[in-house]
Parts: C-alpha cells; structure tokens; sequence
C-alpha cells in the first residue's frame, strides 16, 4: 500500500492517509479482503505518530471501507456493501462538482461536457483493448 | 474535539506557574504545562525561546526560582533518584564522555539503571551500526547522536526526554530518531517529549504541543485542535479597500485591493459565517502547516 505524507499542504495527517486509502479502493489498487498494514508497521514506514494511523482506520471503518476482524488486522470491506457504495459516490460527486464549476468558469456548456466525457471514455476503452 | 488523553489520569509532567530569571534575563515567565502519560508532546520555540531551560527544570537540573515543578508526582530536584532512573535523555549537545569507548559507555550508564535491557542495548548498537570498540570521540556527529539515544532507550523509560535531537543530523540518522520516538510510544504507556525548531517533524509525530517565545507558552493543545483552529482564508470584497476590512480571529493578512488573504484562529464553518458577515466572498480556504501556524502565531 503506496501513502504519501506531505507535512507542507497542511491537510491533517490522518485525513491524508483516509483519503489515499479511499482513493486506492476506489480506483482498485486495494482489493476487498486485502489486508491493511499494521498500525504500528505503518507508522514506523511513514514515520507518523502510531495514534495518527489509528485515527484514520477508525474513520475508514465508520466510511464502511474497511472492517476490523476478530484476529487482530485491518481488511478492505466487500465494496458492495450500501456504506462503501455511499462512499464511492461521495468520491465522485466531488470530482463532479469539480468538473462542472471549471467547465462553467470556462464557459464550457453541460452538452460540451457530456460529449468530452463520452470522447474520454472511449479513448479509455480503446487503450485498454491494446493492452 | 478528539483528545486521546482522559484527564483524569495524572499528568508525567506538571509545571505550575515556573519563573526562571539568568541575571537580568527571564528566561521562562510564569509557565505551566501539563504532560499527560501515553503519546508525543512537542516542545516548538525558536532559538533561546526557553526550551531547553524548561527541560531542563523537569530533569531537576534547575531548580525553579517561583513554581513548582512535578515529574512523576515528584520533585525531580528533591528526589532525582525516583525521577531520573526513569527518564531517558539526549541533550541537544549529546554531551557523552569523549575518552570511553561505545561498550563502556554501555556498561556505565547500565549501572546508573536497574531496568538496563542488555538486550535491547546490544540489538540498537546493531542497528544503529556501532562499533562496540569505538572511541565516542571518533565518532561523526550522527554516529554520537546514536549513541546518545541508544544510553536514552536501553533502560526503556516511562519518559524519554529529546532536546533538539534531529539538530544539525542528516536525514538518515533524523529517521532512527523518529522511528525511535515511534517505537518508544508504539510500548503502551510510554511518553516523549521533545524540543525541535523542525516543525515538519513535529507535526508527524506529535499528538500534543506547546508553542514557547520568550519564555512564555504562547498555545497549548492537542496537535488536532491546532490543525482544524487555524485556517487561511482568502476574501474578494465589492470594493477595494487600503487595509483589510477586520475578520475576526485573524493573526496576520496579506493582499491588496479587492482580495485579501487571512491566516486565522478559527474553525472554517465559524470563519466562513465571519467572512460572508463583513460581505466578502470566501474564494479560498485551506489548512495551515504546523510551521506556517507557529509562525502566524509568535509573530502576531
């Protein structure tokens, strides 16, 4: 599991960790069932204070992302369940809303935003087909 | 707000109302701080901001002119048997003696502790790659500060005391020190403090933190509180204005015109109702860095 700490953009720390790892499930680079590193293991590797990784595994339970086991050890939850689906969405609408307030900022009209996002979906799945 | 300190446990550290004159200089004005057992407490101050001289009075190396001063329920001056044996140590000059060599040192200072873990002292002179046969004298800076810190962690301490550890070290050896400090806490109920002026450190690893200037503690909390009570917010006014309208909370500002940038004490939602009160537009509103908050605050 790849988490990068910046101490310079000012987001707390344990946000930065909940946020890659939401990021990591969402876009499949942690898999349901996976296996979270230890806290301890992790805060030696990131060099963060030990109660900042359990922070953010105590949020990421409540979010549904993962799911402490009865034999010690963090999990990535089933992503079907309704809190991970929640969640999913929540990323999304973000990114979304993003989007849309850059395309109004440059007058982009929401029929121009449909089209570039079926011409980027496209491009997507060709480039995909290649590999 | 989170805290993971009950207050109902008694603190590891308790300085009540400590005045500390050198001559005609204050070097500590009427400071109190309390420690509490478990995690990390960051002592942050600039050069001769009093760091060191209050560490100093918690080691019971000073005694306090006015105030008290209680490490483990105890007067460390009174009673330095009871309180040093617990306390480990790395001065900011890791004054080690420069004539013995590394294993010797190791045999000394093992006297010094009942609780010496032999081996946990031999499993961090591995680590740390030192030479058991070594002149501390020979030693680079890095090497020294190891050693320092392994004299500090071989007893494993209810307090592990660190004045300006990563000074002057390159990043290799500022890594042993972190990881050190990460272990040390990662043992239930052990606790650190520590002095730096690298604020990035801190942030990492400190979940509780005192800002000192001149010899007055300027802020005092838990590292979340101080992360989510600052924010930067810029502001677009209708009209262009000299000076920036007054926002609550605010430490400093810079801009001109119509837009105005804040650094402010304040949570974002409060800061934001302050904003659209005076008529401005939030157009931005991010967190501060430890170091940008230390900053904000002792130059206000």
């Amino acid at each position: 599991m790849q988490i990068h700490i910046s101490t310079s953009d000012g987001v707390p720390i344990y946000l930065q960790i909940v946020n890659q790892v939401k990021f990591l499930v969402a876009s499949g680079r942690l898999a349901s069932g996976e296996e979270l590193p230890p806290i301890r293991g992790l805060a030696e590797q990131l060099l963060i204070n030990p109660n900042t990784v359990a922070r953010a595994y105590r949020d990421l339970e409540t979010a549904g992302i993962v799911e402490k086991r009865r034999t010690a050890g963090t999990y990535v939850s089933d992503q079907g369940s309704p809190l991970a689906r929640r969640e999913r969405v929540k990323i999304l609408t973000e990114r979304i809303d993003a989007l849309l307030a850059e395309a109004q900022h440059m007058d982009v009209s929401i029929e121009d935003v449909f089209k570039f996002l079926q011409q980027r979906h496209a491009v997507m799945l060709a480039s995909r087909k290649e590999e | 707000m989170h805290d993971p300190f009950p207050s109902s446990a008694p603190p590891i550290v308790d300085i009540r109302r400590v005045t500390r004159q050198f001559g005609a200089k204050l070097a500590l004005d009427d400071i109190s701080l309390t420690v509490p057992r478990g995690g990390v407490f960051g002592l942050i101050g600039g050069n001769g901001a009093g760091k060191t001289t209050l560490i100093k009075h918690i080691l019971g190396l000073l005694k306090a002119q006015q105030g008290t001063v209680q490490v483990f329920g105890l007067d460390p001056v009174e009673n330095p048997v009871g309180t040093l044996g617990r306390i480990g140590y790395l001065s900011e000059d890791r004054d080690l003696p420069d004539w013995m060599r590394v294993g010797e040192l190791m045999r000394y200072t093992q006297a010094f502790f009942p609780n010496w873990d032999e081996a946990y002292a031999e499993e961090l002179r591995e680590a740390f790659d030192l030479d058991a046969k070594a002149r501390i004298k020979t030693l680079s800076r890095g090497q020294r500060a190891r050693a320092g810190l392994l004299v500090a962690l071989a007893h494993r301490p209810e307090l592990l005391v660190l004045d300006e550890p990563s000074s002057g070290l390159d990043p290799v050896v500022r890594r042993d020190i972190l990881g050190a400090i990460i272990r040390t806490i990662a043992d239930e109920g052990r606790t650190v403090l520590f002095s730096s002026h690298l604020l990035d450190e801190v942030e990492r690893v400190a979940d509780r933190v005192a800002i000192i200037h001149q010899g007055r503690i300027m802020l005092t909390a838990p590292m979340d509180e101080i992360k989510a009570g600052h924010r930067r917010l810029t502001l677009r006014f209708g009209q262009s204005h000299d000076q920036p309208p007054s926002l609550v909370g605010t430490l400093s500002f810079e801009g001109r015109g119509a837009e105005w940038t804040y650094t402010c004490s304040g949570e974002s939602d409060q800061l934001r109702r302050a904003a659209e009160a005076i008529g401005a537009t939030v157009v931005d509103d991010a967190a501060l860095s430890l170091d940008e908050i230390f900053v904000s605050r002792i130059q206000g």
